[in-house]
């Protein structure tokens, strides 16, 4: 069988930036496969092209077999797109968008009106289900908009930043549809910048930064690739975070970053045997630790070994 | 990754019945007519708005100027509500633009592009969508009109004949609109745009005076203005005095405006964003 979805330096240009710089992704089917990478790293457009909203510029991509420059209109019959924004009409009902997407893909009223109501009442939207969508909360639209999408069970769904500015219930029932969906043998291609996200629902990763891909793999593999080990220090006093940085520099060496908050260093460790000198460092110049750490590197430092700077902190779950 | 048990709830959120064969092109461009009149139910503001002016002038007009204009409100009224009727169904084709420029920058573009529909099916349905609000504005234009006294000789036929050339020239006029809405930013820039060609449109034409007492050049002006035809052509079909020549007019320009802004709005809306 042909898989999911398969590219070959892809590239997609808008005037002289290159949104898209060369992309080779091969998703398999049935996988959930997220793409990793900060703002404008180029994870949109790829989507926006494997969708066939987009043509591509350059390279190749099949997807289910399909060519999109080619065959996009036989590609539309297969996948499903959920937009970055949620795209549902704000004036009219719930279960008036879901009846018009459902007559879109070809039900009857009458089928489209009962399918409606299968998918209100499957994402605990059947109370709200009279109401305009502009009453709705980021998480209702959310789950209104995967609904919209699972009209007819696509063979491959596109989902762009589904949990972007969701409250963090939401975000764990939109994470429960997307395991719900590929367990029904359904690829799902996500893209995401939280790294919590790409850990938790993706069995494979492809880490996207300026239109390139940088890395590829299961979320272990990209951890392992980065060195065994991660000692995250804790400190008392953020305003010291800059001096304590400069000492674990001094012991540790170059991979010293930033960490999940304003309190937070992380740092790799190939060898155990420093760890004791940096603390007593630390100790000595009176820089307080409240918490320490140590175990496998997480993704933030995945993605800080690979492109040298932290993701958005703001942005973690 | 562990796979959460499978619940009935989370079951049916996959489809059980076989997928239906996709919609035809008829069956598409209709659902989403059907979703223009469902916006219209829901926001009827939207309709309001638009058609609040033209009452206005229509009220005005007849009772602070009829008198003078036409030796009684109610002779002037005869005169004026044809070219009330076109002033305010012209007006509402900017909602066309203003319409298709929330869609797509709300992304809902984005899904009615990715479903494998009839891909003109969203423009079409639109315009659809469009016939029913001019007709429902032009009713309620009609029914204040005749309250006020307006007594169309031709009965409903010459209305009804009346008001369907009004938007055929309507419908060419919303092509405009759809390039306007693909282009500019925001809705709101399309309705800033809309004032500044409707205005003068629907003023330098004869909707509200003979243009007999105006100076030499804004005659020219008022005499090629097609607004002004369409203004005369709804006159005569609703008082039984049909101009034939201004109804060719209309109906020559309609199809000389959509035959240079259709194609070249459907190139547009084909080309990606």
């Amino acid at each position: 069988m042909t898989p999911a979805i398969e590219t070959s330096a892809l590239v997609k240009q808008f005037g002289t930036t290159r949104a898209v710089d060369g992309i080779d992704l091969r998703v398999d089917r049935g996988a959930v496969y997220g793409l990793l990478g900060p703002n404008g790293a180029g994870k949109t457009t790829t989507i926006r092209v494997l969708s066939t909203l987009l043509r591509p510029d350059g390279g190749s991509a099949r997807v289910l077999g399909l060519d999109v420059a080619r065959e996009p209109g036989r590609i539309r019959e297969k996948v499903s797109l959920t937009g970055q924004f949620a795209s549902v009409d704000e004036d009219l009902t719930g279960r008036e968008n879901l009846v018009l997407v459902s007559r879109l893909f070809g039900h009857t009223w009458k089928a489209a009106r009962a399918r409606a109501d299968e998918l209100l009442d499957a994402f605990d939207l059947a109370e709200a289900a009279a109401r305009q969508v502009r009453t709705y909360s980021g998480g209702m639209r959310r789950r209104l908009d995967v609904a919209a999408s699972l009209v007819v069970t696509p063979e491959l769904l596109f989902l762009d930043e589904p949990t972007t500015g969701l409250d963090p219930r939401s975000r764990n029932q939109v994470w429960d549809i997307v395991r719900s969906i590929a367990s029904g043998g359904t690829t799902v291609l996500l893209t995401t910048q939280y790294l919590e996200e790409a850990d938790r629902l993706a069995d494979r990763l492809a880490v996207i930064d300026h239109g390139r891909l940088i890395a590829e793999g299961t979320s272990r593999e990209l951890k392992s690739s980065v060195g065994s080990n991660t000692l995250h220090v804790r400190l008392d006093d953020a305003s010291r975070l800059a001096e304590a940085e400069r000492i674990l520099r001094q012991v540790l060496g170059a991979g010293v970053h930033n960490g999940s908050d304003a309190y937070t260093l992380a740092a790799r460790i190939d060898g155990n045997g420093r760890i004791a000198e940096a603390l007593s460092a630390l100790a000595t110049t009176g820089v307080g630790v409240a918490e320490l750490t140590l175990g496998q590197p997480s993704l933030d430092d995945v993605f800080f070994a690979l492109t040298g700077k932290a993701t958005k902190e703001e942005a973690r779950v | 990754m562990s796979m959460p048990a499978t619940t009935p709830r989370q079951a049916s959120m996959l489809a059980t019945t076989p997928r239906p064969p996709a919609a035809s092109a008829w069956a598409a461009t209709t659902t989403l007519g059907w979703r223009a009149m469902l916006k219209i139910k829901h926001v009827p503001f939207q309709l309001f708005d638009v058609t609040a002016f033209p009452l206005m002038m229509t009220l005005m007009f007849t009772y602070l100027f009829g008198g003078a204009l036409a030796g009684s409100p109610r002779a002037y009224v005869q005169y004026l509500l044809p070219g009330i009727v076109v002033q305010t169904i012209v007006f509402i084709t900017v909602y066309t633009g203003v319409g298709l420029n929330t869609d797509i920058s709300k992304g809902l573009f984005d899904r009615f592009r990715s479903v494998p529909i009839w891909q003109p099916a969203p423009i079409f349905g639109a315009l659809l969508g469009d016939v029913f609000r001019y007709s429902l504005a032009a009713t309620m234009v009609i029914t204040l009109g005749v309250i006020m006294g307006f007594r169309p000789a031709a009965g409903v036929v010459g209305v009804v004949l009346a008001v369907a050339l009004i938007i055929v020239f309507a419908l060419s006029v919303s092509w405009m609109w759809i390039i306007v809405g693909m282009l500019v930013k925001s809705p709101e820039s399309v309705m800033t745009s809309s004032f500044l060609l409707l205005f003068p449109l629907t003023m330098a034409s004869n909707i509200f005076v003979d243009p007999r007492t105006m100076p030499g050049w804004l005659q020219a002006v008022v005499a090629v203005n097609p607004v002004t035809h369409l203004a005369n052509a709804s006159r005569g079909l609703m008082h039984g005095n049909v101009d034939v020549s201004s109804v060719v007019w209309v109906l020559v320009a309609s199809a000389a405006i959509t035959a240079v802004f259709a194609p070249l709005a459907m190139r547009m809306y084909h080309r990606e964003r």
